[in-house]
């Protein structure tokens, strides 16, 4: 596998959100909207390529039968710094992320990633993967966020699309930004890919 | 000590701020293991049992260690040791123990380590201040560990049974298995929202 289609295979083949079902407590919780999702996403990404980067560097040093608990005070670590550097320059967004800042550590697209992959290949190439799976995990919390808050305010990134183009009325539901929108919006995402996967397996059946 | 924030943190972590339905604190055992109920069940008990002694140590070590320390910051590496060295010692004993158990649970009890809701738990004892008021005493905090940990079985057992049931039924292929399992999550966080107008202060 070469090193680009070890960055891109994270985006959508092995999206971590999508495909794999990883990670799912933040993808459903802060996705209220794009800028909490893509706050998260970013997040997420710095912690995984750093506890990546560390893990792949010390991985002849640790020995495998106490291999998760020092990966985990890793990414603890990591988590730690990205908490502190937040409440630090962005204080509205940590106010709004919260909890789910210190949960990054049992994200288990992280310490799956440092068992599946940091622990065995080289930096470079866990760097680059880390980068890939965060960019995905990225990816889909943003997907997941514009619906929601598309369909609970009206807007996408604060700007209110329907009073922009001169419908005044417009009223969101307000059931997306609430948890019932967050389960429904997986579900018919989930249901989409599926659905998508089944129609390729269709056509090259017939062919 | 008031008897009544008992109550009002029951009803809060149970109902009103479910933890997977209200907070979407451990999703991914809510997914992986409501297949069926038994194991549901299973999986259920493990986790009042993790989340009521994890509330009771991760308290004594904030109250007696990291703030006397003035360590506050180092908060999130503390409290995942310990959780995750408190699994390793449940996974031991059920092995010994309870062996039937263990072979259901399979590969969901070392998840509970990275189960959300044990480190969420945790953590909203000490930072969460809007429940009662106030910050919690040590009672409150084992008591909001045990009743959420209730809180996130009822929900577990909702769902098993409600997918043991949809084994059944005729669904539209693209939404077999997870898409279905995922929307029917969503109309239980529905009825779990009306709880929210509930206010009990």
């Amino acid at each position: 596998m070469n090193k680009l289609q070890n960055f891109t295979k994270g985006f959508f083949k092995e999206n971590p959100v999508l495909i794999l079902a990883l990670g799912l407590c933040p993808a459903l919780a802060v996705t209220t909207s794009i800028e909490n999702g893509l706050g998260m996403g970013m997040a997420s990404t710095a912690v995984l390529i750093g506890s990546s980067t560390i893990i792949s560097m010390l991985k002849k040093f640790i020995p495998s039968n106490i291999r998760i608990p020092i990966f985990i005070v890793i990414i603890a670590t990591f988590v730690t710094i990205i908490d502190l550097t937040l409440q630090a320059f962005i204080p509205s967004l940590s106010e709004s992320l919260g909890l789910f800042i210190p949960l990054i550590v049992v994200n288990c697209i992280i310490l799956g990633r440092a068992e599946a992959f940091a622990s065995k290949k080289s930096v470079l190439n866990s760097m680059i993967d880390a980068a890939g799976m965060g960019i995905g995990f990225t990816i889909a919390l943003v997907l997941i966020s514009a619906v929601r808050e598309f369909a609970g305010t009206g807007a996408l990134l604060g700007f209110p699309l329907f009073q922009l183009m001169g419908i005044e009325g417009f009223k969101g539901s307000i059931m997306m930004i609430l948890p019932p929108g967050g389960f429904l919006t997986m579900g018919l995402i989930l249901g989409f890919m599926q659905w998508n996967k089944i129609r390729k397996a269709k056509n090259t059946g017939g062919k | 000590m008031d008897f009544s924030h008992l109550i009002v943190i029951a009803v809060s972590s149970i109902f009103i701020n479910n933890f997977v339905l209200g907070r979407f604190l451990g999703i991914c055992p809510f997914i992986g293991v409501s297949k069926k109920l038994d194991s549901a069940l299973g999986m259920g008990m493990a986790v009042i049992f993790v989340m009521t002694l994890a509330s009771t140590v991760t308290f004594l070590i904030q109250t007696y260690v990291l703030v006397p320390f003035e360590l506050e910051y180092l908060r999130t590496i503390a409290f995942i040791l310990v959780i995750a060295s408190l699994v390793q010692f449940i996974e031991m004993f059920m092995k010994k123990n309870m062996p039937s158990l263990y072979q259901s649970l399979g590969v969901f009890l070392p998840l509970i380590t990275t189960n959300c809701a044990v480190l969420g738990v945790a953590i909203l004892n000490i930072d969460d201040i809007a429940m009662i008021g106030q910050h919690f005493n040590f009672i409150e905090s084992v008591w909001n560990g045990f009743t959420a940990g209730i809180g996130f079985t009822i929900a577990l057992l909702l769902m098993a049974g409600i997918r043991e049931r949809l084994e059944l039924a005729d669904v539209p292929e693209s939404l077999k298995g997870t898409p279905i399992t995922f929307i029917s999550a969503s109309l239980i966080a529905v009825a779990f929202l009306g709880f929210s107008g509930m206010s009990i202060m």
